[in-house]
């Protein structure tokens, strides 16, 4: 009797499932949530005036555990700057297919020039493709990025467009006194970004719990 | 004059059957993996036409359309031979269901079943046992040490579990006194009390019996150690692909489409079911008992599928154990038990 008793209880937990809620949905037409700290595609991020964010330093490049990073930094031209400050990134380049997307580039930058966005849809055909130049990175002056994957059912854009969170992340060092205060920089086509949601205050409920 | 017509029914209806079944193996593996899906809280396939219900259609493009490889160290000439001997056992095993209630045209009755054979349950056990063959042969001629030992294991499990589903037979036969699936059917009309249908599933362990064997005959998890994907690769099909491999994925759809319709027949009463004769013109009627047939069939499959999902592959020992340990014996005391049942009931208690 035993084993029957156990064959039946197995067989109802299979049936029991049938009535449960999905918990995949069908991808491209429905795609989840995703956390706001998702660590997705980089982008280059322009100051509100449209210079570029980035100076050329390499602190990203010396940071990153994976060596993707190819950054030379140039003076800028006097007549025509590109950055604010002395020099500009004139070549960064990031290979796609080495990153491991751990965003220690996003924390090692001192003008929050690169950060992270939602957008993970990155796969090609061509290795060559996977390296990501300036071309793809910088954002234009509207604060849209480009990408190298043509629209498709699968790509949404916007999602370029939504930073990671730890770029507005609060309370640096943990200090509940920078609790909801912003320490960072408007970016072109977003304006300040709003800070994440800080730690005094309940934290919401999970999205996809 | 007459003979043409017979032979033109016979034919017809051949190929009816044919595309029966292989509608059924379509609609199967979308209901497969629908099942599977939403008993693993999955969406499941949801491409290939609304819901996804083209998806074995699309799949069977697939394969068509795929190189078949041959690889260079096999036996060619068995090697091609053994799909075509999966497929052949699956389409015959179907000839003898009933699908439905016989009518007549003219003074001429059609009966909804391929040929009613007066032996037709021998030649269900005599036909099922031959599908092991394409495995074993498939395994040997494939000159890959994978699909040998799923040939090996088939020829194990074959010899254990044919055996078990011939004697879970044995009950019913003694029970109807007939070998025939349309006398089976029309012996199970009717009804106990007057409320409970009089069909054979009241030989309860011969059902269940029946159902354990059939899935070990069509090689299906939690039985399916032939093809054992996390042991064997893909166990006897490994070294196939394309249309020839379509053909072993066909076979085994139909033999889960044919056991089922066999087990609805000989347990739950085939496509006897309420038809409102009186009720509704003769132009509806004829359709219920097809409807009925087609619901049987499909629950017993939904068993098959469900068993899949729940249960982990059995261990070799435990398959042999099984086999030999419970299931023979268990048919035996089964078989005696009723047929001692039914000889007090015919001709008395001996003392008396
Ligand atoms: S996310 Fe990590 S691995 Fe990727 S570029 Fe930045 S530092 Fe390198
Ligand atoms: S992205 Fe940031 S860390 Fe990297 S070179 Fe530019 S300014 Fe320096």
């Amino acid at each position: 009797m035993g084993l029957i008793g156990t064959f039946a209880k197995g067989l109802a937990v299979t049936f029991r499932q049938m009535f449960r809620p999905r918990v995949t949905t069908s991808y491209p037409q429905e795609k989840r949530v995703k956390p706001q700290r998702f660590h997705g595609r980089h982008v280059l991020n322009r100051h509100a005036d449209g210079m570029e964010k980035c100076i050329g330093c390499e602190l990203c490049a010396g940071v990153c555990p994976a060596r993707c990073i190819y950054v030379r930094g140039a003076d800028n031209p006097p007549e025509a700057p590109v950055s604010p400050g002395e020099r500009y990134g004139f070549i960064y380049e990031i290979n796609m297919l080495r990153c491991i997307f751990c965003g220690l580039c996003v924390e090692a930058c001192p003008t929050e020039a690169i950060t992270m966005t939602h957008l993970f849809e990155m796969s090609t055909t061509d290795r060559a493709a996977a390296i990501y130049t300036r071309d793809e990175l910088l954002v234009n002056e509207d604060g849209s990025a480009n990408h190298a994957q043509p629209e498709g059912p699968l790509i949404d854009l916007n999602e370029l467009s939504i930073s990671d969170g730890w770029m507005r992340a609060t309370a640096p060092s943990g200090r509940a006194a920078y609790e909801g205060i912003p320490g960072w920089t408007p970016s072109a086509g977003v304006g300040l970004r709003p800070p994440e949601q800080g730690q005094a205050e309940p934290p919401e409920p999970e999205e996809d719990a | 004059m007459t003979d043409w017509i017979d032979v033109l029914i016979v034919a017809i209806k051949v190929v009816a059957a044919f595309v029966i079944m292989l509608v059924a193996t379509l609609m199967l593996i979308w209901a497969e993996r629908k099942i599977l899906a939403d008993m693993q809280n999955r969406v499941g396939p949801d491409r290939a036409g609304p819901g996804g219900i083209l998806q074995g259609l699309a799949d069977g493009i697939k394969l068509f359309f795929k190189e078949p490889i041959t690889p260079a160290r096999v036996e060619k000439g068995i090697y091609l031979l053994a799909p075509i001997l999966a497929l052949i056992p699956a389409l015959l095993m179907f000839l003898v269901v009933p699908i439905g209630r016989p009518f007549s045209i003219g003074d001429r009755e059609i009966t909804l079943q391929v040929m009613d054979l007066n032996v037709g349950l021998l030649f269900v056990l005599a036909v099922s046992s031959m599908a092991v063959y394409a495995v074993v042969l498939a395994g040997w001629s494939s000159g890959s040490k994978y699909p040998l030992l799923g040939g090996v294991r088939a020829t194990a499990q074959a010899i254990s579990y044919e055996a078990a589903l011939g004697l879970s037979l044995v009950p019913v036969v003694i029970y109807e006194g007939t070998l025939s699936v349309a006398e089976l059917v029309e012996g199970q009309s009717g009804q106990f009390f007057g409320i409970f249908p009089a069909w054979n599933i009241i030989l309860l362990p011969s059902f269940a019996f029946f159902l354990m064997a059939a899935v070990a005959e069509t090689n299906r998890a939690p039985f399916d150690l032939v093809e054992a994907e996390n042991e064997l690769v893909g166990g006897f099909h490994t070294e196939y692909s394309g249309l020839r491999f379509a053909l072993f994925f066909l076979a085994e759809y139909i033999n889960i489409f044919t056991m089922s319709a066999l087990a609805a027949t000989i347990f739950l009463g085939g496509w006897n079911g309420p038809t409102w004769d009186g009720a509704l013109p003769a132009s509806v009627t004829w359709i219920f008992p097809i409807l009925w047939f087609g619901l049987k069939t499909f629950a017993i499959v939904f068993i098959f599928f469900w068993v899949r999902a729940t249960l982990p592959r059995f261990r070799y020992d435990q398959l042999m154990e099984l086999g030999w340990k419970r299931l023979i014996p268990g048919t035996l005391i089964w078989m005696i038990f009723v047929a001692i049942a039914l000889a007090f009931d015919e001709f008395g208690a001996p003392w008396a």
